[in-house]
């Protein structure tokens, strides 16, 4: 499989003098680690959001094996992991419940991840960052995933866990031959996990 | 500490005021019989122990008039505040929703309705629907539901948007879970403020439309036709016969009012500013 970004265009809103990207061109096959670097405010986090279909160009085109990927129904195969993990779990529901929505999660994602199991029982707010990371890495890796986006995934965290949470990643990857694009800016880390590195410019 | 003892206090409040017109509706029902009841031996008394509101020109005791009138009229709040907020939750889900043409037509319907002063929709639209119970009804809730409306469409807008809604679109939930599991919750204190804060409305527009003679019959002792009815016997100083039926509507409707902005703060307290 391949996502790839044609000639991306992208700007916010009644800002179409000030486009976000510009002619931007980048392509994940499966199995392939690829980093993502920019200096802040150049569209990394937008560049993600595009790729995973939360927004749509306003020119160019995001294809999955040569398809628009707004034409795949159900489970996005392309999911993202944000930077701010409290964003994207509802504050009114128990986390079990928002991870029963996306199916089942193997108890081996929640081993190799540290994700206890009351934290279920619990409300988005009673956990701290990291932990709610961790959790929206698990429900992230959902069977029908492909290629994972990693906006900042692991910037809240400490080194320790980063280092366990990147292992294990690496380690699944390899196993369900999944496409990885990190976003980081730290260079160790880039070339420690990814096989090559794109700049945006 | 402070803040649990202003919510209890504010529970309370709600519980209590929620009673009191429990209560005045039940009473009100049980004594609609006794309102009716003519007693020509004791005509236009003034209020005493006897007859607490007095009696009126036909011996018709005012404070079972009254209380049968409150009753009626919160009943009928009530069910127009319900069916407006159906409607305004259906028609601004739908615009947020599907946007677009079917946003634009919407929103046109709501400025036309807005547009039109109230007291002259619900005349108009009771006149078309035959006056009566049916025509007030209809009248108040078909002119209710605007700005209701308007609060839920802007509200799902800015939901639809929320990055953990986007996401549960992506992991493959439906349009109606979304609705159901994400939108509805979150639009629920909104609505049900809203919701309470319509009854005082509709109440104070049935009496009005009552009053005015485009509504209820004036057979039926609500409060409008009693205030309506006892403007001729005004002049006679026969004061009582509008003074405790006019502070009772005056007194429910303020009860309410109160309720709604109680529960505001109870379910949605950064929307309360002080």
């Amino acid at each position: 499989m391949i996502l790839e970004a044609r000639d991306i265009w992208f700007y916010y809103p009644g800002r179409k003098h000030a486009p976000v990207l510009r002619d931007v061109a980048l392509s994940l096959c499966s199995g392939e680690r690829v980093g993502l670097k920019a200096p802040s405010g150049r569209g990394k986090t937008t560049l993600c959001r595009l790729l995973a279909g939360y927004e749509r160009p306003r020119g160019g085109d995001i294809l999955l094996n040569g398809r628009p990927l707004s034409a795949y129904r159900g489970v996005c195969p392309v999911q993202m992991v944000w930077q701010h993990p409290e964003t994207v779990v509802d504050p009114l529901l128990r986390l079990g419940a928002t991870l029963a929505e996306a199916g089942p999660i193997e108890t081996r994602l929640m081993d190799a991840l540290h994700i206890q199991a009351g934290w279920l029982e619990r409300y988005p707010a009673e956990l701290s960052g990291g932990e709610l990371q961790r959790f929206c890495i698990a429900r992230a890796l959902h069977p029908a995933t492909r290629f994972l986006l990693c906006d900042e995934m692991t910037a809240m965290l400490d080194l320790v866990t980063q280092a366990q949470i990147w292992d294990f990643l690496l380690e699944e990857a390899r196993r369900r031959d999944l496409g990885l694009l990190v976003v980081s800016h730290s260079d160790a880390l880039l070339e420690r996990v990814c096989s090559r590195v794109q700049t945006l410019a | 500490m402070r803040t649990s003892n202003r919510r209890r206090s504010t529970l309370s409040f709600l519980l209590a005021a929620a009673a009191a017109l429990a209560v005045v509706t039940v009473v009100g029902i049980l004594l609609t019989e006794t309102a009716m009841e003519t007693d020509f031996s004791r005509t236009g008394l003034p209020p005493s122990l006897d007859a607490l509101f007095g009696t009126d020109w036909m011996g018709r005791d005012m404070f079972a008039r009254t209380l049968s009138g409150l009753s009626l009229s919160i009943r009928i709040g009530l069910l127009t505040a319900a069916i407006s907020a159906a409607v305004a939750l259906a028609l601004g889900i739908v615009s947020a929703v599907c946007g677009g043409l079917v946003d634009a037509a919407i929103s046109w319907c709501i400025d036309l309705v807005m547009g039109i002063p109230h007291i002259l929709l619900v005349m108009l639209i009771s006149i078309a629907c035959g006056r009566g119970f049916t025509g007030v009804v209809m009248g108040v809730a078909l002119s209710h539901w605007t700005s209701l409306a308007r609060v839920v469409r802007g509200e799902v807008i800015q939901l639809r948007q929320a990055p953990y809604i986007l996401t549960a679109q992506k992991l493959g939930v439906s349009r109606a879970g979304i609705v159901r599991r994400h939108l509805l919750p979150h639009l629920l204190p909104q609505f049900l403020t809203g919701l309470v804060l319509l009854f005082p409305h509709a109440i104070l527009h049935e009496a009005s439309v009552t009053f005015l003679g485009f509504g209820l019959s004036s057979e039926r002792p609500a409060i409008g036709a009693i205030l309506s009815e006892s403007m001729r016997y005004l002049t006679t100083g026969k004061w009582w016969l509008a003074l405790f039926p006019g502070l009772s509507l005056v007194l429910v409707v303020m009860l309410f009012a109160l309720l709604g902005d109680r529960l505001r703060r109870l379910l949605d307290p950064a929307s309360v500013h002080g």
